[in-house]
């Protein structure tokens, strides 16, 4: 755990966290060639996000889909949650609405494994600060 | 639910939305410091420690133009230009997370998904008015939110973004958390406050504002959870680039939670001026079972409904209020054909009544009245000059309340009065309530046609209103039916009918 004693100790370290060359560090198992993002606020646990967590968790690791899972907030999906977002390798992320176990089971087997469309997908609907 | 069609879909405009206040919520993991800082987290701070004047920083926050985002609009540079004015040896940040509307969970959101965007935010807040001590004033509902906002401080003191000398620089800066027991009120700045000394959560007149006499007498500066969660980007992407969103005098954001009777529910974060119309059937996806609109409640208990004549007025603080509502903390609750306007200003103030903390009279009493009112004529006992009362008594408590709470009371009756006039009048003169809602005023019915004669509706009645011969057509008597709907339920042709 790095304390940060100065503004320039700051940016090195934050040059340092991005030589993953992933978005973000949670993708940080330079490797992990699957990423799956799971909406963990309060709204979706009660929609059942925790089960999903749960599912996808132990599922793929018994299928041997090397993946890193993570927990964020609130994707803003309320109508369709819980919800999950996957990005394979060199595509775009893609949002899952209405993620259910068979949904669930669904994505790995088609979407992941395949590339497989799957039905569900939600549009993203928003820019990001970055983009503007 | 239903999984979307192909047609629901498309029909999901692509990116009328911007996510500043939202940028990291389901992007990043809330739990991992790691996350915020590669997001640039922490950048805003750094910099501003390292190279700009405490007077710098809140130029730059003036310039922006961002206003307060609780409900009010005030413009946030300008309150913290107040707090650093006034000198005192000690001075407190406070972030308000007591988000109390019904049907709104912006801050929530926010606290669970990008928790450490509003610390750095606070400390940015303490160094330019020049406190050292911050609290965020969460609600104890908010169990989730309290958790990760716990995680997110311990990380934040590990890594030396809060505690003494930050970035090396003389700058000490410390956040702690105060619970609230979930009274409305305390969303109310100078309620809040005595709430957090642990005194009753009631109101106190302004002057003296927070910014001269806040939290233990200390000159105290207090933000929503949503304008705190705008400051670090304004400082990485510069106050221009800030104030070219929006409309003349609304800049950036709103986060809007999109609730009730539209297709999409949901968190959405839209650039001000944006027109109500664009929210509930672009991004909300239209009403819901393809149901025809009939208003939109904005500012929760506060605000007023907005109708079809309103759907292309772009929102922001002035357009909401010359309309007679407000923009509120973001509530948007969506009504249809079968909503009740006159069960609804009733919904919203018994929630008032409720939540009144019963210091001043017109609040404590008059809301009570309001309610009685409302409620008579609910009930199909109201007389036409009960609607010369409720106007009146409404605009007595709006002049005459303490706090926000009453000032702002009454609007749902004042703009659903002057939107839905028509409704009263029906529940009033006609004894009808045209959306079938307001149960006093309807009647069970059974449709001759579709009886059998089974006698199961008879039988299931426990006053014995129902007679009839065994397969001839039944009828309901009105004067001894209590109008439980043991009937509908039991009836299995649909005989039954509520009018």
């Amino acid at each position: 755990m790095p304390r940060i004693k100065s503004f320039d100790e700051l940016k090195t370290y934050r040059e340092k966290l991005l030589e993953s060359g992933r978005p973000v560090s949670s993708d940080r198992d330079a490797d992990v060639p699957v990423i799956v993002k799971i909406a963990m606020a309060t709204c979706s646990l009660a929609a059942g996000a925790g089960k999903i967590m749960q599912f996808m968790t132990e599922e793929l690791e018994k299928r041997g889909i090397d993946a890193s899972i993570v927990g964020t907030g609130c994707m803003g999906y309320c109508y369709a949650e819980p919800t999950i977002e996957v990005t394979l390798p060199g595509q775009e992320p893609v949002v899952f609405g209405y993620v259910d176990m068979k949904k669930a089971d669904h994505i790995i087997e088609r979407y992941i494994k395949q590339g497989e469309v799957v039905d569900g997908v939600i549009p993203v609907n928003y820019k990001k600060v970055e983009e503007l | 639910m239903n999984e979307m069609s192909e047609d629901q879909v498309k029909s999901i405009p692509r990116k009328k939305q911007i996510r500043i206040a939202l940028r990291n919520c389901g992007v990043i993991d809330p739990e991992r410091i790691e996350e915020y800082i590669e997001k640039d987290g922490y950048f805003s701070l750094g910099r501003i420690l390292t190279e700009l004047s405490p007077e710098e920083t809140i130029r730059i926050v003036k310039e922006s133009g961002l206003r307060g985002r609780g409900g009010a609009g005030f413009p946030t540079g300008l309150k913290w230009e107040f707090a650093l004015k006034n000198k005192s040896d000690q001075k407190y940040v406070v972030c308000n997370a007591d988000e109390g509307d019904p049907g709104a969970f912006m801050d929530r959101s926010i606290l669970e998904g990008d928790p450490h965007s509003v610390l750095e935010a606070m400390a940015i807040c303490g160094y330019a008015i020049g406190a050292d001590t911050g609290y965020i004033y969460i609600r104890a509902e908010y169990p989730l939110a309290i958790e990760r906002l716990k995680t997110a401080i311990t990380q934040a003191r590990e890594y030396g973004f809060l505690g003494k000398a930050i970035f090396g620089t003389k700058f000490n800066f410390d956040i702690f958390l105060k619970y609230g027991a979930g009274a409305f009120v305390c969303g109310e700045e100078t309620a809040l406050i005595h709430s957090m000394e642990g005194r009753r959560g009631e109101p106190s007149l302004k002057p003296p504002f927070p910014a001269e006499s806040g939290y233990l007498g200390k000159p105290t500066n207090v933000n929503n959870v949503e304008t705190f969660a705008n400051i670090p980007v304004i400082f990485q992407k510069g106050p221009e680039w800030f104030r070219g969103i929006g409309t003349d005098k609304s800049k950036g954001t709103k986060v809007f939670a999109l609730a009730g009777k539209v297709n999409n529910v949901g968190l959405i974060e839209v650039p001000m001026g944006t027109t109500i119309r664009e929210v509930i059937f672009e991004i909300g996806g239209g009403i819901r079972e393809g149901k025809k609109f009939k208003a939109v409640q904005t500012g929760g208990p506060s605000g007023g409904c907005l109708t079809e004549k309103h759907l292309d007025t772009p929102i922001d603080y002035e357009n909401l209020i010359a309309c007679g509502s407000m923009m509120g903390s973001g509530g948007m609750i969506v009504m249809d054909e079968d909503d009740c306007m006159v069960s609804v200003a009733r919904f919203f103030l018994d929630f008032t009544v409720e939540e009144s903390c019963g210091k001043c009279a017109p609040c404590r009493i008059g809301n009570k009245r309001l309610y009685e009112l409302l409620d008579r004529i609910c009930k199909g006992k109201g007389e036409m000059e009960d609607l010369d009362r409720l106007k009146n008594l409404s605009i007595v408590i709006k002049d005459t309340s303490l706090c926000g709470l009453g000032q702002s009371s009454p609007n749902p009756v004042l703009s659903t009065m002057d939107n839905f006039y028509d409704e009263y009048i029906s529940h009033v003169v006609d004894k009808k309530c045209p959306s079938g809602v307001c149960r006093d005023l309807l009647e069970y019915f059974i449709v001759e046609e579709n009886c059998v004669g089974c006698t199961a509706c008879a039988r299931a009645c426990p006053v014995g209103a129902i007679s009839g011969e065994r397969k001839e057509p039944h009828v309901i008597n009105p004067e001894i039916c209590i109008k439980c709907g043991a009937c509908m339920e039991k009836c299995k042709f649909d005989a039954v009918i509520l009018r």
